[in-house]
Parts: C-alpha cells; sequence; structure tokens
C-alpha cells in the first residue's frame, strides 16, 4: 500500500455508505435530502483531490485488502492518471446531477429512493475506475448494471421505462458475462488478476493463442456497455429514464464505461491487425450510423442518445487506431464530450420540464422565452458540432487529422473519407438541436408555456458551458497537462501533446470545413430528407430484440420443459442412463489393471442370503402394484443387508440398517393409510421397456463395478482412516471417529438436512391439511372391515416393559459409540423407535400428552449443540470441529475417556431422534383431520382402574365415535 | 463335535430362511406373509448367533440382540396396518 493508499478502498465505499441515507433524510425535506447525497460525493472528491498532486507527479497510488487469496480475488485498488480523470469526472457530474435532479424530479417522484440509486451507482462505476484486480473491476461492472437498472426503470409506472431497464440489463449484462470470460482468459495468460501486473504483460498476451478469444470477449463486454453497433440499440430505449439519469449514465458515466475499459487495456491488447479491425471498424461505423439516425430523431433525448452513440464510435474509433496520440485524442474527447454532452441532456431536460415536450416538431422559437437555456445550448451544440472556439472543435479536429493518416486494408483515403461524413451529419444534427428548438418563430401551441427555469436548474449545465468555452479557448492552461497524465496511463509512455486552436492549414481543417459547410445544407434539406427518411422502411431494434428474446424464451422453454417435465421418472431414466453411459465410456477406454485377486468360494448360508436378496429383489419388481406387499418385501431386503453387514464384520451398519429399516417401514405404513393400496399402471409398454432396460442397464452396471472392484487391489482412503482413527480422533470405533471427527463437517451438514427434511415435512403437512386435502380428509370412507381391538392390553404392556430397556440400550450405545460399535445415529434411532412403540401401542394422544420437549426445538438444539462444539475449537484456535480428547481417572471407576466428539455426537442423537418424531407426528396427524377419536386411556382395557369408571370412558368414546 | 452340530444348524436355519422366502412370495394371506417375514427375523438372527460361536466373537451376539429389540416393532406395525389402517391412532 503506498502512501495515500489508505483513501482509496473509503472512496470506493463512500458512495454505497451513503447510498443508506437518501432513504432515510427524504424525511427531512428534499433540500436535506439532495445535501445528504452530495456529501459523500463531496467527501470523495475532497480525498480524490488530496490524491491528485501526487499522481500528477507520475506515482501510482495502490491499495491492497486481502479478501479470497486462494482465488486470487483482492480488494486491490491503485489510481493513475486514467483512474484520476474518471473518478473526478464521475464525482464531479455527479454533483452536478444531484443538483439538478433535485429541482427536475417533480414532488410524487420518490426522491430518496432515486438519490439512493444514484449513489449505488455511482460507487459501482467509481470501483471499476480505481479497481486493480480485475476480478473485482467484474464485480463492480455487474454492479453498474444492475444500478442503471434501476435507474432506467425508476418511472415504474411507465411501460417504456421498464421495458428500457429491461433491455439495458439484458444487452450489458449479457455482454457482461462474454466479459467474465475474456477477463479470466486473460488473467490466466498474464498469470495475475492484477491490472498493475497484467499490464506489463504486453509481448506474452499477444503472443498467446488465447490473446483472440480474450479480445472478442472482452470487446463484446466494452461494446455492450458503451452502446457499439450492431449494440447500440438499448441506449435511446434506456432514454426512458428520468432526464438526470440520462445526463448522468449517457455523458460522463454508465456508457464509458466500455471505454474506459478499452483505454485501461489499451497496453495489452492495442496495437495488433485483430484490434485495428475490430475497434476502429465497429467505431467508425457507430460514428456513422449514430450520427445519420440522431439527424432524423424527433424527440430531443433521443437525439442526443443517438449522438452519444455516435460519439462512443468516435471513441472507440480512436482508440483503435492504436497509435499513441489517436489514444490521446480520445482521451481529450472523452473530457469535452462529457462538459458539452451532460449539459445538452440537462438542457434537453429543461425543454422538456419547461415545455412539456420534448418533440422537436412541437418546439421551435424558444430563444425568446428561454434566453438562458438558449445561450447554454447554443454553446454546448457548438461544441458537438466541433465550431471552433469551443471546445467540441479541438478534438474533433485531431480526430479528423488521426483518421486522415490511417489506413484501413491498404486504402489510405476511407478512413478519413467516412470520418468526415460522420463529422458532417454531426453538425448536422447539432445544428438542428438549436435551430429547431430555438430559433424559428414563436409559437403558440406549445403543451405548456415555457419561460428559464429556476437557477438551481441551469446552475450545472451553465457551469458545464462555461467549461467548454475555458478548455476552447484556452485548452494548453485548463486541460493539457490532464489530458498529457491520462494519455500516459493509458498508453503507459510519456505524452507530450499540444493542444491549441491553430494547427496550421492541415487536411482535417479542410475536412472540418466541409462538415461545417455540408451539415449547415444537410439541415437547409432537412424537410424533404425527413419525409424520404421516414418513407424508408428501416430496421426497428426493438422489435428485433424483442423477437430474439421471445424466439430464446421459446427454444430454453422448450429444452426446458423437454428435460424438465416435472416427472420423476423422467428425470431419473436421463440421470441413470447418462451415468451408465459415462460408466461405459470410463470402462472402454481401457486403463482398467488386470484382475488380481483369487474368486472366493461362496458357503452355503451366505449363499441363501444372496438368493434370499435377489428372490425379494424380483418379487419387489413382479408384486410392487400391491404397495403392501412390496413393504413387506422391501422388509426381508432390509433384514438380508443387515445380515451381510454382520458377515461382513460391520456391527456398526447393521445396527444402524435395521433401525432405519424399522423408522422407514413404520413412517411408509403411516402414509400408506391415506394412500391407494395399488399403484395404477400409467405408462405405455413402450414407456415400460426403455425403463427395463434402463434398470437392467443400470443395475448390472453396478454389479459389473462392484466385481472389477473387488477382483483388484487399490489403496482407498480407509488405510488412512484406520491408521489415524485412535491417535488423531481418540477413538477405536473408526466409523464413528469418521463421522464425527475425520468427516465431522459433513456429519454437521447432514444432520441440518435431516433436521430441514423433519421440519419440512411437518410445514408440508400444515399446509396441505389447511387446504382442500383436509375437507377430503373428513370424507375419508372408513368401511373397511376392522378389527375393534384398538390398544390392545398386551401390547401396550409390553411396549412399556420394553421402553426403559430400549432407552438403557440406546444410552449405552450412544456412551461406547466412540470405541466400540454405535454412536449417536443408532442411538436417535433405537430410542425413536422406543418412543415410535408407545406410539403404536397407545395411540397418539395420549403418548403426544406426555412429551415434554417439543420435537422442533429436539432438532434445533441438536444442531446448536454440534455446531457449538465445532465452534469450541476455535477457541483452542483451531480449525471448525476439531475434536479434543482426553482421558480421565475418577477412582470408583475406570479410567475414561473424554472426547469432544462425544458431544457433537450428542447434536447428532438429537437431531436425528427430533427429525424422525417430528416426521412421524406429521404424518400420524393426518389421522385427526380424518375425523379420527382419540382415546384418554393408555389402552382399551386398563385392569388397574375401577370397572364403572372404564365403563363410563367406554360410553364417552362410544359417544364420540357416534 | 460343535463344528458339526453347527454346520447342522447353519443348513437347517438357512433351509428356513429359503421356506420363509417362499411363504413370503406365494402368500396367500397378508397374514402368511407377516407371519413369515417374522420368522425370517428370527432364523437371521439365529444365524447371526450361530456365526457369532464360530468365529468366537462376541460383537454379534449384541447386534443381534438389536435385531431382536426392533426387529418384532415392523411386524407389529405391519399388523396393525392390515388389523385398523392407522397404525398410530
Amino acid at each position: 500500500m503506498t502512501e495515500g493508499g489508505g483513501f482509496l478502498p473509503i472512496i470506493a465505499m463512500l458512495p454505497f455508505l451513503g447510498a443508506l441515507l437518501p432513504g432515510l433524510m427524504i424525511r427531512a425535506g428534499r433540500n436535506v435530502c439532495a445535501v445528504t447525497t452530495a456529501m459523500p460525493t463531496i467527501l470523495a472528491l475532497v480525498m480524490l483531490a488530496i490524491l491528485a498532486p501526487s499522481v500528477f507527479s507520475g506515482e501510482v497510488i495502490e491499495a491492497e485488502i486481502a479478501w479470497l487469496p486462494a482465488l486470487g480475488l483482492k480488494a486491490s485498488f491503485f489510481l493513475d492518471g486514467l483512474g484520476l480523470l474518471f473518478a473526478g469526472m464521475i464525482l464531479g457530474v455527479g454533483l452536478l446531477i444531484t443538483l439538478y435532479a433535485r429541482f427536475y424530479l417533480a414532488g410524487e417522484d420518490p426522491m430518496g429512493v432515486f438519490y439512493t440509486y444514484l449513489l449505488l451507482f455511482q460507487g459501482a462505476m467509481l470501483g471499476i475506475v480505481i479497481s486493480d484486480n480485475i476480478l473485482l473491476l467484474l464485480i463492480f461492472w455487474e454492479l453498474t448494471s444492475l444500478s442503471s437498472f434501476l435507474l432506467i426503470g425508476y418511472w415504474k409506472h411507465l411501460p417504456e421505462g421498464r421495458q428500457g431497464a429491461r433491455m439495458a440489463l439484458a444487452v450489458t449484462g449479457g455482454g457482461g458475462l462474454a466479459m467474465i470470460g475474456g477477463m479470466l482468459i486473460l488473467g490466466n495468460i498474464a498469470g495475475s488478476y492484477e491490472l498493475t501486473e497484467i499490464l506489463a504483460e504486453t509481448e506474452a498476451i499477444q503472443a498467446s493463442d488465447w490473446y483472440l478469444p480474450a479480445l472478442i470477449l472482452i470487446l463484446l463486454g466494452t461494446f455492450t456497455k458503451s452502446a457499439q453497433f450492431p449494440f447500440h440499440f438499448w441506449l435511446p430505449h434506456a432514454m426512458a429514464a428520468p432526464t438526470p439519469v440520462s445526463a448522468y449514465l449517457h455523458s460522463a458515466t454508465m456508457v464509458k464505461a466500455g471505454v474506459f475499459l478499452m483505454a485501461r487495456l489499451w497496453p495489452v491488447l492495442a496495437g495488433t491487425d485483430a484490434w485495428f479491425y475490430i475497434v476502429a471498424t465497429t467505431g467508425l461505423v457507430t460514428m456513422v450510423i449514430g450520427a445519420l439516425i440522431a439527424l432524423f430523431k424527433d424527440d430531443l433525448k433521443a437525439l442526443l442518445a443517438f449522438s452519444t452513440v455516435s460519439h462512443l464510435g468516435l471513441l472507440t474509433m480512436l482508440l483503435g487506431f492504436g497509435t499513441p496520440v489517436a489514444a490521446g485524442v480520445a482521451v481529450f474527447h472523452i473530457i469535452n464530450h462529457l462538459t458539452f454532452k451532460a449539459s445538452l441532456f440537462m438542457c434537453a431536460g429543461i425543454v422538456d420540464h419547461e415545455a412539456h415536450t420534448r418533440d422537436i416538431k412541437r418546439l421551435g422559437g424558444l430563444a425568446s422565452l428561454m434566453p438562458v437555456t438558449f445561450a447554454i445550448s447554443t454553446v454546448a451544440a457548438l461544441s458537438m458540432a466541433g465550431i471552433p472556439l469551443f471546445n467540441g472543435f479541438l478534438s474533433k479536429e485531431l480526430m479528423l487529422e488521426e483518421a486522415a493518416h490511417t489506413t484501413w486494408a491498404g486504402n489510405p483515403q476511407i478512413v478519413g473519407i467516412v470520418a468526415t461524413i460522420g463529422a458532417l451529419l454531426s453538425v448536422a444534427y447539432s445544428f438542428r438541436f438549436v435551430a429547431h428548438v430555438f430559433l424559428g418563430p414563436v409559437r403558440d401551441d406549445y403543451p405548456h408555456k415555457p419561460h428559464d427555469p429556476p437557477f438551481g436548474m441551469y446552475a450545472a449545465p451553465a457551469l458545464l458551458a462555461v467549461l467548454v468555452v475555458l478548455i476552447g479557448v484556452f485548452p494548453a492552461a485548463t486541460v493539457e497537462p490532464l489530458v498529457n497524465l491520462t494519455a500516459g496511463a493509458v498508453t503507459g509512455q510519456e505524452m507530450h501533446m499540444h493542444l491549441k486552436l491553430w494547427h496550421g492549414v492541415t487536411p482535417a481543417l479542410f475536412m472540418s470545413v466541409i462538415a461545417v459547410v455540408g451539415g449547415a445544407i444537410l439541415l437547409g434539406l432537412h424537410r424533404p430528407l425527413d419525409r424520404l427518411w421516414i418513407a424508408m422502411p428501416r430496421p426497428e431494434a426493438k422489435v428485433i430484440f424483442d423477437w430474439i428474446v421471445r424466439q430464446a424464451a421459446t427454444v430454453s422453454g422448450r429444452i426446458a420443459e423437454g428435460t424438465h417435465n416435472g416427472a420423476i421418472s423422467r428425470y431419473l431414466a436421463i440421470f441413470t442412463a447418462a451415468t451408465v453411459v459415462l460408466g461405459y465410456l470410463a470402462w472402454a477406454g481401457g486403463g482398467m489393471a488386470p484382475a488380481t485377486r483369487e474368486m472366493l468360494p461362496i458357503p452355503p448360508v451366505v449363499g441363501v442370503g444372496w438368493v434370499m436378496l435377489l428372490g425379494a429383489t424380483l418379487a419387489v419388481v413382479v408384486m410392487h402394484r400391491n404397495r403392501f406387499r412390496a413393504l413387506v418385501l422391501i422388509g426381508i431386503i432390509g433384514l438380508m443387508i443387515s445380515a451381510g453387514f454382520v458377515y461382513m464384520s460391520a456391527p456398526d451398519l447393521a445396527l444402524t440398517q435395521i433401525s432405519v429399516e424399522t423408522v422407514t417401514i413404520i413412517l411408509l405404513l403411516l402414509a400408506l393409510h391415506f394412500m391407494p393400496k395399488e399403484t395404477p399402471r400409467e405408462s405405455g409398454p413402450a414407456l415400460r421397456l426403455r425403463d427395463a432396460v434402463i434398470a437392467l442397464g443400470a443395475g448390472g452396471g453396478v454389479a459389473m463395478l462392484t466385481y472389477a472392484f473387488l477382483r483388484r487391489d487399490f489403496s482407498t482412503i480407509s488405510d488412512f482412516h484406520l491408521e489415524n482413527s485412535y491417535s488423531g480422533g481418540g477413538g477405536t470405533n473408526v466409523v464413528n471417529v469418521i463421522l464425527v471427527d475425520f468427516r465431522g463437517y459433513d456429519t454437521f451438514g447432514e444432520i441440518i438436512v435431516l433436521g430441514i427434511a423433519g421440519l419440512t415435512i411437518y410445514a408440508l403437512m400444515e399446509a396441505l391439511l389447511a387446504g382442500p386435502a383436509s375437507r377430503r380428509l373428513r370424507n375419508w370412507d372408513f368401511s373397511r372391515d376392522r378389527s375393534r381391538d384398538r390398544h390392545p392390553l398386551m401390547m401396550v404392556v409390553a411396549t412399556r416393559v420394553m421402553m426403559p430397556i430400549a432407552a438403557v440400550v440406546g444410552l449405552y450405545i450412544f456412551l461406547r459409540g466412540h470405541n466400540q460399535p454405535g454412536g449417536g445415529f443408532v442411538a436417535g434411532l433405537v430410542i425413536s423407535i422406543a418412543l415410535l412403540m408407545q406410539y403404536m401401542a397407545s395411540g397418539f394422544a395420549w403418548t403426544q400428552g406426555r412429551q415434554r420437549i417439543e420435537y422442533h426445538s429436539m432438532i434445533g438444539s441438536g444442531v446448536v449443540i454440534a455446531g457449538l462444539t465445532g465452534v469450541g475449537a476455535w477457541f483452542a484456535g483451531q480449525p471448525f470441529l476439531t475434536s479434543a480428547f482426553g482421558y480421565v481417572h475418577l477412582p470408583p471407576i475406570e479410567e475414561f475417556e473424554l472426547a469432544t466428539a462425544a458431544l457433537f455426537d450428542l447434536g447428532v442423537f438429537l437431531a436425528v431422534l427430533g427429525a424422525v418424531m417430528l416426521t412421524l407426528y406429521s404424518l400420524s396427524r393426518i389421522a385427526r383431520y380424518a375425523g379420527e377419536t382419540v382415546n384418554i386411556g393408555p389402552m382399551d382395557y386398563d385392569p388397574s382402574q375401577p370397572p364403572e369408571e372404564m365403563a363410563r370412558e367406554e360410553a364417552e368414546r362410544r359417544e364420540e365415535e357416534g | 463335535m460343535i463344528t458339526y452340530a453347527l454346520l447342522f444348524a447353519f443348513a437347517c436355519f438357512g433351509a428356513g430362511l429359503l421356506f420363509n422366502l417362499w411363504r413370503i412370495a406365494v402368500g396367500p394371506d397378508v397374514a402368511d406373509r407377516i407371519l413369515a417375514l417374522d420368522t425370517m427375523v428370527i432364523n437371521a438372527i439365529a444365524l447371526m448367533v450361530l456365526y457369532g460361536i464360530w468365529r468366537g466373537t462376541a460383537v454379534y451376539f449384541e447386534a443381534s440382540l438389536l435385531i431382536a429389540m426392533v426387529g418384532f416393532i415392523s411386524t407389529v406395525a405391519y399388523c396393525r396396518f392390515v388389523l385398523r389402517g392407522d397404525i398410530i391412532e
């Protein structure tokens, strides 16, 4: 960080912080709000002014804050001549716009919102121009697209505003996407994401094979942002925004961002043929087309918009020439364009504000009615036309000079000629702005009687107009040092441009004269030409854009509906088939080592298990339409897999499997009660055949994969786990140590997911039962022949006896989990099974009445305990979830281990228990809605109660059941 | 001697499992299937215990105890489903 570098992040942050204020301060009045908005801008300007002398002395001010260093993302800023110029423009014009908007916005417009958007946008722009890290720059770049969307669509009630905002976002956002790609390539070639380092890698970048893709992608970003042909169409549509927005975005900031970036990357990208032909040609074409359309636009702001397009083309062309002098001229014109165009936009806004129309055909003769506006507009428009004594003349002369000396595809004249045509058209529309709006006879059919606005409104454009003249007359004294400094920063070499009014008799002078005279003649012929223009068929950009958007939406809709039609069978089919194909490709690619392991003999009992698994699986396939039967068969599969785990010396997994199996069956049966007992046949034979093929392919593939692995020796991560389980995790039960220590982070995520699943089922059920489903449930037909044995005595007593045993087993499994088979997950399942038994035996209401802790909070506390255990590691200076353990010896009992992992396991236990019980609770609640009655007593016949009381209860119940 | 006894027991319980499977597959009644599944659980527990004896380790006993503790719950659930429809009333 260099001296003064500390200011840079503050400058970048100020507008964003300031954006919080206007929304609040508007309550104190419009003036206070405007002043509050101006404060961060003024502060930033002051800081910039403090830094300016060092920049002028040739220093580059840098600041860096580490952000995500692993990704190469640093919040690093730097300020050189180019950054200084743009930052000054953004802040300076921002300040003027703040003032102007205070008077422009009507009483019913929410001013606080406007200023908030404005500051957000200003911050994003500032970020672009002072970012050093290109990833950071990209973030700011996207922010300008987003905040300009808000600004352009500020008048939400106008459809043009909304559509214009959408179009601007689509075009600039799309270009931004391309640019992300280009910037990443660029950073990759240069080996750094810091602009200051990239700028030093010119040769490496231009020699790289990736130069052209990077160039094209980056140019896509800059061309869309700077409205270059053929992406120019969004800019005029963005004119639906309030005029302050247009003046800010389209003279000084947003559209200049593309130009800025081209200038910023000029040293590394410019100078090649590709750069020259793409950039200079695009610029040239844009300049002429923009100027031509501008001449025939009747809307004042549309005229200025296309004029902006044209001038951006001019800047792009100059940068595209690739010579240092041309780049210097571009810098000079950036300043000039800012002054006259911002001023003209504000004048157009004033005319609109006062005359209530911007239609040139309805205006004319305003000179005597609005003398001040007339004077300002004339100065600015003459500058735009390139008339001597105004600053536009100087840069236009220099531009023509450069164009005259440029050879395009072997033709030394063409660029000069086309540039002169562009200048000629530019003169014509500039004159038209003055002549058709202010000159001519005073009319009596203005929508509103116009007069000059209050001082506050014309102060900003007037100031800019003064600058226009000052720079135009004394260029050397006013902007020459700044231009040389900035041009030096752009080109990376010392620049000594001498700006003066009189250059002698040069080709450019002749071209200028032709342009001015021709422009005047063209304006004289405007009326017939205009009729011709209107009669001529021309492509309407908005129609084309809308058509493209519609087509894109249709195509993506078709793709989305083709692949995402909501049928899970299709998703699974696609996913499974793709997996099988990938697996096959991997296998066909070779590289499989020959089998190294001998086949083992099959013990008969294992063979029986295998037959059982296979038989049950086939039976499920055959009988799956009868859902209950399928559930019974699935029970076999679960049992056999548990037995297999036992046989393979994985008692942990066996315990878990059998508990999961039991809970699953209970939950499925609960749900099945309210579902059809048969699965209807929904798909035809062809579809079933497809599914069968996919299923066989997937099953066969997995079997082959397993077989292939079992026949070969390979090293896995298991060895690491086995070696480090005791030394690293303090447990001899590797499975548990993996769960709570090695992969603790996974487990933490999983219990959260489990908890969310439980809560989601609860929430879904809540919504379901509040809707039409509950009415259907109320009319549920329970006419099936039922056993009258609702809560059998035998079962109630048996489950009561089992309850403490199961609880103790659960506790035991939990406690020893770290070193012996067990753990929080299994323990949670065992306890929940113990509770489930009570629900089944004595019914929902009786059991629920005895439940003290809400299941929701059980899930929550589980996750919190696990999380806090993880956080605890931070206090020991360790990463999240690092476990610690120690051995404690208390005299009466044996030495035992205390591990933080056990605490984490407690969290797992609670989350599992809570989620399972909440799901059960949610599912069994359905029955309440189906009008089933609940029992108060624990069982149908309670021998411990006196018979008369039982009889009374029985009578009550019969009454309830009706 | 114990080896032969074990082998004999393995054979019996293994055959038992296969018969259970047969019963579940052909039915004919839901009750037959549930009973067969319950018997299957018992047979599987027996096999695990036998395997523990064969290998001379206690770990399998525990697993079988746990299966015994929770294994009957699903049977109860199936039965309640058949008898009452709703397993938690």
